[in-house]
């Protein structure tokens, strides 16, 4: 399963990892997401500690959502060493994924 | 319910309908929109047409053998597709109808609005779905592009969102009035660094937080976005079967991409049709 990111957790598991981290930015009432979800657990499953797969609900959490100016959902964004490397929107394939994170 | 909606009755879409009816499968063919076919002025390069045949009239003639066969070829816009557990929603201005599968035949849309911005601020204020990416702009200035059915449906959706939108026709007429302000001049630019802040016209320039696309005819991509199907460049990607990522969904033709010619388009109606009727006779099997 993807890790669920709070602004509690973000810094930790996000800026600070030292592997490559993708973050979806979600919501419950998105059907696009609804087909994205699973797609994003089987990842997490899959490149077990390759890199970091996290879920952000942009409605528990409007204001990273806000600061990474989401405005379409689902947005995909691949951070490497706290940066932003690479975005997508809308649903994407696991190997399409994985080419953004480089696993 | 309806075994299976055919999306657009071009090659593909009425190929897929001819083999459906032949499997005894009880089929709907909805469409507008006559596709890239009906301006194409002559084919020479199709099989049996010893002296070329018009793009129009053999796309005519396609449905004329549809509806000989006992088809039905409804002429509505397909303006949404959703998908509840148990079957398939498809929406017209008037109509709505449940299947059990869905095949989408729409043809590839050329992208008629590529001006300066478009592509980089895709995400970024610049948005082809109210439903999905609405909740960003509540209370915002919205703009929404278009002038037919599909913008309305779109434009009714917004309205629950905001006061402040004003709609772009980019030169076309509206086909029915609308309570806001309307814009007829052609966009020229999307404005915006990391986010879109407004667009150019060519006699105007106008702020903005968010512009919606609903432009012509929805396209495959349009209805792929508003269900969770994968898009790559446009292209509805499907596995061998012609199926989507989402179950009973399936796409043919031009709107798979590949060879944008009207042989593959047929191929392809009739290995869909091949693979949904496959399908339904598993969903026969299960509900037994």
């Amino acid at each position: 399963m993807a890790i669920t990111i709070t602004k509690e957790n973000f810094k930790e598991v996000v800026l600070k990892s030292d592997k490559p981290v993708l973050v979806d930015f979600w919501a419950t009432w998105c059907r696009p997401c609804q087909m994205q979800g699973p797609i994003v657990d089987q990842l997490a499953s899959e490149v077990k500690d390759l890199a970091v797969v996290a879920k952000l609900n942009v409605d528990d959490q409007q204001e990273l959502a806000a600061e990474y100016k989401v405005m379409s959902i689902p947005t995909l964004v691949v951070f490497k060493n706290g940066k932003i490397v690479d975005h997508a929107v809308g649903v994407h394939s696991k190997e399409d994924l994985r080419k953004m994170l480089g696993v | 319910m309806i075994d299976t909606i055919i999306i657009g009755k071009g090659a593909a879409g009425i190929t897929a309908a001819i083999y459906l009816k032949r499997y005894n499968k009880n089929v709907l063919v909805i469409g507008k929109d006559l596709g890239a076919l009906e301006k194409t002025v002559k084919i020479e390069n199709y099989y049996g047409f010893p002296t070329g045949i018009d793009g129009k009239e053999l796309i005519q003639n396609g449905i004329t053998q549809a509806k000989h066969l006992g088809i039905d070829v409804y002429d509505e816009e397909v303006v949404q597709i959703d998908n509840t557990l148990e079957y398939f929603l498809v929406t017209t201005p008037n109509h709505e109808y449940k299947a059990k599968t869905v095949l989408i035949a729409t043809g590839k849309k050329r992208s008629p609005i590529n001006v300066k911005g478009f592509k980089h601020l895709q995400g970024k204020g610049i948005s082809f779905c109210v439903t999905c990416d609405g909740f960003f702009f509540r209370n915002k200035r919205l703009a929404l592009v278009g002038y037919n059915d599909f913008m309305l449906h779109e434009l009714s959706d917004m309205e629950l969102l905001t006061k402040d939108i004003t709609v772009f026709t980019e030169g076309n007429e509206l086909t029915a009035p609308v309570k806001h302000k309307v814009v007829t001049d052609k966009i020229i630019e999307f404005v915006g660094d990391d986010v879109l802040t407004g667009v150019k016209t060519e006699n105007g320039s106008y702020d903005f937080d968010g512009v919606f696309i609903a432009l012509g005819t929805p396209s495959a991509a349009d209805f792929a976005l508003r269900v969770g199907a994968i898009l790559d460049n446009n292209n509805l990607v499907v596995n061998a079967s012609y199926q989507t990522n989402i179950e009973g969904l399936y796409a043919a033709g031009d709107a798979i991409g590949g060879t944008l010619q009207l042989t593959k388009a047929s191929y392809d109606g009739m290995m869909a049709a091949m693979h949904i009727k496959n399908k339904l006779n598993d969903l026969k099997r299960l509900s037994k």
